[in-house]
C-alpha cells in the first residue's frame, strides 16, 4: 500500500512539473521544474527494478542538464516574452 | 488556432500510442521469443559477469557503445567550435559573488571524496549498478563544484584531450585485439575470472575503465567550455 | 483490494511516461522562446525514457543483476535488461545533444539580441 501511494505521488509529481515547465514564464523557475522532472524520474527508474538507469538519470538529469541550463540562461535572458 | 491545431495533432498521436500500448499490457512476459534470456544466460555462464546491463552495453552491444562514445565526442567538439572565440578573448569568468569561505572549504573537502566515488562505481561496474558512464558523470560533477566554488580554477585542456584520446585508443584498441585473438570485434579474450570478483569478465572491466575517464573529460571540457562563455549582457 | 488498486497503476505507468512525453512536445511546438524550446525537448526526452523501461518490467522480477546468492535461490525472475541498456545510453546522448542545442542558442542570441523565433527572420549568419 505504502508502495502504491509512493508511485501515485511520484508520477503526480512528474505531471505537475513537466506542466509546470512548460507554463512558467521566468526560465530559471521552468529549469528548476525539468530538474524536479528528472529526479522522480529516477526514483521511478529504481522502483521499475533498473538501479542502473536511475544512477545515471539522478548523475545527468538532474545535476548536469539543470546547471548546463542555469549557464545559458545566465548568458541569454530570463524571462520568455509572451507570445 | 495554431494551439488549437497542435493539441488536435497530439491527441491524435497520443491516441495512437495509447491504444497500441494497451495491446502490450504492463508487467507481462510478452517477448517470449527475444533475446533476453540468452543474454541472462550467456552474461554467467560465458563471461562470469554479475550486472547483465553492463555486459550487454560492453560485449553484446560494444560497437553501439563505440558509435555513442564517438557521438559524445562530436558533440564537445561541436560545442568548442560553436562557442569559439579567439584566444585574447579568454578571460577570468564573469561571477558576480565570490564563494563564501563556508562553500570553498567544503568543497575542498568534498572534492576528493566525489572523484573517489565515482572511481569506485566504474571499477565495480560489473559487479554493483553503476559503469564508466555514471562513474565518469560523477567525477564530471566534482569538478563543476570546484569550478563554481573558486573563480579561479582552471582546468587544462590539453591534459583533457590526451586522457580522452588515450581512453579512446584503449577501447579501439582492445576491440582490434579481440578482432586479432578471437573471431570478431570486441571479442573476450582474457580469462574470465571467478563470479563475483573484482577481477572477473574478461575485457569488460578494462573498457569501462577507458569509457569513465573518457566520459569524465568530455563532459569536463562541456563544462569548462560552456561556464566561460560570457554573455555580452551581464558579462 | 490491493489488486484493483495496481491494475490502476498499469495503466498510470505507461499514461504517465506518454503524457510527459506529449507536454514536452507540445512545449517544443508551441512556445516561441529558444530556451523554452529546447526545455520542451528535454521533458519530451524524459517521458520516452520512461516508457522504454517501463516496456521491459516484469511483475515480481528483479533488477537483472547476479547477487551472490541468486544462483542457488528460488527466486529466478528478472526484468528485461536490453530496453535498461538502450535508455542508459539514451541518455547520455541526450545530455550531448542539449549541451550542443544551448551552444546554438547562445550564440544565436548573441548574434541576434533576441530569443523569440518570430523575430529571427533572416538566417544569414
Amino acid at each position: 500500500m505504502i508502495y502504491f501511494i509512493l508511485i501515485l505521488f511520484l508520477m503526480i509529481l512528474m505531471i505537475a512539473a513537466a506542466i509546470y515547465s512548460v507554463y512558467q514564464k521566468d526560465l530559471m523557475y521552468a529549469t528548476i521544474g525539468t530538474g524536479i522532472v528528472s529526479l522522480a524520474l529516477s526514483i521511478l527508474f529504481y522502483l521499475l527494478q533498473a538501479p542502473d538507469v536511475a544512477l545515471t538519470e539522478a548523475a545527468i538529469g538532474a545535476a548536469l542538464t539543470t546547471i548546463i541550463f542555469v549557464i545559458a540562461i545566465r548568458n541569454t535572458i530570463r524571462y520568455e516574452g509572451d507570445d | 488556432m495554431k494551439k488549437i491545431l497542435i493539441i488536435l495533432l497530439l491527441a491524435g498521436l497520443g491516441f495512437y500510442i495509447a491504444t497500441t500500448y494497451t495491446g502490450i499490457g504492463f508487467g507481462e512476459p510478452h517477448f517470449k521469443h527475444g533475446v533476453k534470456d540468452t543474454y541472462l544466460k550467456q552474461t554467467v555462464q560465458s563471461l562470469h559477469v554479475a550486472n547483465t546491463v553492463t555486459a550487454i552495453v560492453v560485449n553484446f552491444r560494444g560497437f553501439d557503445t563505440l558509435g555513442e562514445v564517438t557521438v559524445l565526442f562530436l558533440a564537445v567538439t561541436a560545442l568548442g567550435s560553436i562557442l569559439y572565440k579567439k584566444r585574447h578573448e579568454v578571460g577570468v569568468r564573469s561571477v558576480l559573488f565570490s564563494s563564501s569561505s563556508i562553500v570553498t572549504a567544503g568543497s575542498k573537502l568534498l572534492f576528493p571524496a566525489i572523484i573517489l566515488l565515482g572511481a569506485y562505481v566504474f571499477i565495480h561496474g560489473h559487479l554493483t549498478p553503476g559503469g564508466g558512464f555514471q562513474g565518469g558523470v560523477i567525477i564530471a560533477t566534482g569538478f563543476l563544484l570546484m569550478l563554481l566554488a573558486y573563480r579561479n580554477y582552471s582546468v587544462s585542456h590539453i591534459i583533457l584531450s590526451i586522457v580522452e584520446s588515450i581512453a579512446g585508443i584503449t577501447f579501439a584498441g582492445i576491440g582490434l585485439l579481440g578482432l586479432i585473438y578471437g573471431e570478431t570485434f570486441l571479442q573476450n579474450f582474457l580469462p574470465v575470472g571467478v563470479l563475483n570478483n573484482v577481477f572477473s569478465g574478461g575485457i569488460i572491466p578494462i573498457i569501462y575503465i577507458a569509457v569513465g575517464f573518457k566520459v569524465a573529460a568530455e563532459l569536463t571540457g562541456v563544462i569548462y567550455t560552456i561556464l566561460h562563455e560570457k554573455g555580452e549582457s551581464n558579462g | 483490494m490491493d489488486n484493483a488498486l495496481f491494475d490502476l497503476l498499469d495503466y498510470a505507468v505507461y499514461g504517465t511516461a506518454i503524457l510527459v512525453m506529449l507536454i514536452g512536445i507540445y512545449g517544443a511546438l508551441a512556445k516561441k522562446s529558444l530556451l523554452k524550446i529546447v526545455i520542451g525537448l528535454s521533458v519530451s526526452d524524459s517521458g520516452l525514457n520512461m516508457l522504454i523501461v517501463a516496456i521491459g518490467y516484469l511483475k515480481g522480477g528483479t533488477a537483472p543483476i547476479f547477487s551472490p546468492g541468486y544462483l542457488d535461490g528460488t527466486n529466478k525472475l528478472m526484468v528485461d535488461p536490453v530496453p535498461q541498456a538502450l535508455v542508459l545510453t539514451a541518455i547520455v546522448i541526450g545530455f550531448g545533444v542539449t549541451a550542443v542545442a544551448l551552444a546554438l542558442v547562445i550564440r544565436l542570441y548573441r548574434h541576434h539580441g533576441t530569443l523569440n523565433i518570430d523575430e529571427i527572420k533572416n538566417l544569414k549568419w
